[in-house]
């Protein structure tokens, strides 16, 4: 993975020297609060519900196990021993003290981290398939480029005081685990018939309270042209996003307003007329950085392994587990272990101090010591030898981390909503907890097949709702939490926005709403046939039938 | 309103007129956009210098045909929020203006690193903060991973100071 | 105004700035961060005079996002009418072990569990 060079060193070190000064003027009254609110934001920190928030990048998703050890050290010592995982591979510790924060950025420059750009007006941190470089589908390793585009965006001058937040990912495989298409910019990996890397380009994708997916302004972007025309985006989206409103300024809607073509002119305008000398991707800084992506010195070895065929014969749970949270690796021999952190009724994404050492101590012993964070809001070890899979899993499962649900109906995405976040309008945890407890019977999981079921605490979407097979919206009626329950949203390759069914729901009613809709789709589905499809042949009248008719 | 030019905090000698208020005979005059539009036959023949304020939401073609004869463009902030100017400073350099460029209205001096680096070389920083402030917060960072910045206060690239060998581009791209 | 009666009213509220605590104003015009101790303005002189207290307090770099929110008197005891607030006040209901409702400074109400 990639290694800080002494400059990428000095400049983060500069830049906690930087915060430690401006948090010490606004302590001492120096800074008023809005003066300082943009630039605690832009490292990171938030005033939340119960104290500040402090986000953390993972640049697109990855960990070494010393940097997971890390946080967990800033679990325990600054914070109440855990950590939230987010859908942006980030993680959030909630209970940071403003006097601390500067020692924590110092901590987190030892091993390479920092909270740059985790929130505010800005580039916010890339993240990308949470599988890459190991994933079997895989035409390259997206991170290199990652890498390059976090660097560019790190304190760039021009766009740090966007209308609005900005998000970037990337993905390099045809099926994607990054949802390019609900972000501000999503790039896509192909390759010409000529061998030529270049990048489809998708502008304007997005969540919140307006979810769009977005278009391609290019379909296929020479590589070394990539920064430059992503500058050329950016000052578009800069001089001309809407700032007047800011549940307006993303974006989507400047794209939405102008139209895709007249949006996809004035770049192509702005990009022809700047000199791109400076900008250009130069072949020998992508080899630097893709030098430390190379592959593990994976062994060869062959495709079958005894000791793990005999221990998934031998052993019920581990079987299950494999079969949802092992995936298929490049390289014969190898697999991916996926990580849940969503246990029977648990808070999905929080992993403890403890389990954070547990994983890391795994990814030394048996994972080229890399970890990874999915958007799923689960870890990822994702290069491991097939033959070491059972005692992965015995190390996981003694430790609550071997949950068999990955992709399947417990393993909820989650935003924090109103138990930590300020701007909530319901929880959304306690229902992620209900809905697991209701389905925690595995074999039925397994019978009901993949299903994602993402909630949002509010209409700010931090938890994909409109991406999930089934999402959850929770709103405020008077007082009162209920819920919005909406069907046949995707973040895939063939992306969607769910569909609103009808009237919303209290809170206790949420698991058996969402039972009679995976009800509905057992009833009606075809042979192989999984929840997303069911609905996309079914529409949403059979479901709207099965919640509504009886009332 | 004092302004922080090249490190040091200095007075500003220009006169600021508005639309309507009458011209000076001579003295270097700062017009709103609009008034050099309405004015440019005889601004061009004003004795003394000519600058021009310039506000976020002209583009930045609409000087071309001026730049020769300026000497100075303001670009107000409406808020410190509002980034739009660091955009069009950029793109007033990179039609090649090479004389002052400055700041004015709600700039922060945290943000001053970033104007420099987009091409402003002067700010009216008024009175909130002290001179001190100003003076150490346009120097906190000494390392940029953009290229083709300005590069005051001694500022590296970290781009060019990874490859050290000289390329052509290596060079600054305006003269600033 | 017997013991059992509600009274409503507004608190105010903020984070102390130093460490984020959320902390309610009292009637000696010091933050606790127990909502308890918060005092209740009924009338809305009071509250004005509360907002102003809040104001200056955040002008002098002890709180920040000073703000209030309804709250009723019952039996003695102050309690928030929105779940956001009892949440704020309490910590969150996912997590009893953690924040005020875990400290003993939860005032005298019961979190929220479940849902
Ligand atoms: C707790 C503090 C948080 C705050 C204050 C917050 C705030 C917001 C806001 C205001 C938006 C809407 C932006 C817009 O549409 O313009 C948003 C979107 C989003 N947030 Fe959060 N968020 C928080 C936590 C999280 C967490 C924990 C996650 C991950 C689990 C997350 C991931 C996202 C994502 C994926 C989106 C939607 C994608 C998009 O930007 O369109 N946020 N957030
Ligand atoms: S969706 Fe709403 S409640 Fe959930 S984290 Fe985002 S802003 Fe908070």
């Amino acid at each position: 993975m990639y290694r800080y060079d002494e400059f990428d060193r000095q400049f983060v070190t500069e830049r906690v020297a930087q915060f430690r000064d401006q948090a010490s003027r606004r302590l001492s009254g120096a800074l008023t609060e809005d003066e300082f609110r943009p630039l605690r934001l832009m490292n990171g920190l938030y005033l939340q519900l119960h104290a500040y928030m402090l986000r953390i990048a993972v640049p697109y998703g990855t960990l070494s196990s010393r940097q997971l050890n890390t946080l967990a050290f800033i679990a325990e010592k600054w914070d109440r021993g855990y950590g939230h995982f987010t859908t942006r591979q980030n993680i959030q510790f909630n209970w940071i003290k403003l006097e601390d924060t500067a020692d924590i950025l110092s901590k987190l420059a030892e091993v390479e981290m920092h909270a740059i750009q985790t929130s505010g007006n800005c580039i916010r941190n890339v993240t990308t398939d949470q599988w890459a470089g190991a994933a079997a589908d895989e035409i390259a390793d997206p991170r290199p480029v990652g890498e390059l585009v976090r660097q560019w965006s790190s304190l760039h001058p021009e766009f740090s005081y966007l209308p609005r937040k900005f998000k970037i990912a990337v993905t390099g495989a045809p099926n994607d685990r990054a949802a390019v298409k609900v972000h501000d910019i999503g790039l896509r990996l192909h390759l010409n018939d000529k061998g030529e890397r270049g990048w489809e380009v998708l502008v304007g994708g997005g969540l919140g309270r307006t979810p769009v997916i977005g278009v391609t302004v290019r379909d296929f972007l020479p590589e070394h042209e990539l920064i430059a025309y992503l500058e050329a985006i950016m000052r578009v989206y800069n001089l001309y996003g809407r700032r007047d409103n800011k549940y307006k300024a993303r974006i989507k809607i400047l794209v939405h307003e102008l139209g895709a073509d007249k949006f996809r002119a004035e770049v192509e305008a702005e990009y022809a007329r700047r000199p791109h000398a400076d900008t250009k991707v130069e072949e020998r800084e992508l080899q630097r950085i893709s030098a430390y992506f190379a592959p593990p010195k994976f062994e060869k070895l062959p495709r079958w392994s005894a000791t793990f065929e005999e221990a998934r014969a031998r052993n019920k749970e581990f079987a299950a587990w494999v079969k949802t949270n092992v995936a298929a690796h490049r390289i014969d021999g190898y697999a991916i272990a996926n990580v849940s952190l969503k246990p029977e009724g648990g808070i999905p994404g929080d992993a403890t101090a403890d389990q954070m050492r547990v994983v890391a101590d795994l990814a030394q012993r048996y994972a080229f010591d890399e970890i990874r964070v999915s958007h799923h809001q689960n870890l990822v070890l994702p290069h491991v030898r097939r033959d070491d899979l059972f005692a992965i899993w015995k190390v996981l499962n003694a430790n609550g981390l071997a949950a068999s649900n990955i992709g399947l109906a417990g393993d909820i995405i989650a935003c924090p909503g109103l138990d930590y976040c300020s701007l909530a309008t319901a929880r959304s945890i306690p229902i992620a907890q209900s809905i697991s407890r209701r389905f925690a019977d595995l074999n039925r999981q397994h019978e009901i097949g993949p299903l994602r079921i993402n909630i949002s605490g509010c209409i700010n979407a931090c938890g994909h709702h409109h991406v999930g097979h089934i999402g959850i919206l929770g709103l405020d009626k008077k007082g009162e939490e209920y819920y919005q329950i909406t069907l046949g949203g995707s973040s895939s390759e063939s992306a969607s926005i769910g569909t609103i069914l009808g009237p919303g729901f209290a809170g206790e009613d949420v698991p058996d709403a969402i039972e009679k809709i995976v009800n509905t789709y057992l009833a009606h589905r075809q042979p192989g046939e999984e929840f997303l499809a069911a609905y996309r042949r079914l529409g949403a009248q059979p479901f709207k039938e099965a919640l509504y008719a009886a009332a | 309103m004092p302004l922080l030019k090249n490190g040091s905090i200095i007075s500003d000698d220009w006169i600021t007129i508005g639309l309507e208020d009458p011209r000076p005979e001579s003295g270097d005059i700062v017009v709103p956009y609009a008034r050099l539009l309405k004015e440019w036959e005889s601004l061009t023949d004003h004795d003394g210098r000519l600058g021009v304020i310039f506000t976020n939401i002209d583009r930045v073609e609409a000087l071309t045909l001026f730049l020769p004869r300026l000497a100075l463009i303001v670009l107000p902030f409406p808020s410190f929020t509002d980034g739009r100017a660091y955009s069009l400073a950029r793109q007033i350099r990179e039609i090649g203006y090479t004389r002052e460029l400055r700041a004015a209205g709600n700039v922060l001096p945290d943000q001053v690193q970033f104007m420099l680096q987009v091409g402003f070389d002067s700010f009216e920083i008024g009175d909130r903060f002290s001179a001190d402030i100003w003076l150490k917060a346009s120097r906190q960072m000494s390392l940029a991973y953009q290229r083709g910045l300005f590069r005051p206060l001694g500022q590296q690239e970290v781009w060019s100071e990874r490859h050290r060998e000289a390329e052509p581009w290596l060079e600054q791209p305006h003269a600033g | 105004m017997t013991i059992n009666s509600t009274e409503k009213g507004k608190i105010l509220t903020a984070n102390r700035l130093r460490d984020g605590e959320v902390v309610f104003l009292t009637h000696s015009g010091l933050w606790s961060e127990n909502i308890d101790g918060a005092v209740l303005a009924t009338e809305p002189q009071a509250q004005a005079a509360l907002e102003a207290r809040g104001k200056d307090d955040e002008r002098a770099n002890l709180v920040t996002g000073v703000y209030s929110f309804d709250a009723e008197r019952r039996e003695g005891h102050v309690f928030a009418s929105h779940i956001k607030e009892r949440i704020r006040s309490l910590g969150p209901t996912v997590r009893a072990d953690l924040g005020k409702q875990a400290e003993g400074r939860g005032g005298h109400f019961a979190a929220l569990q479940g849902v």
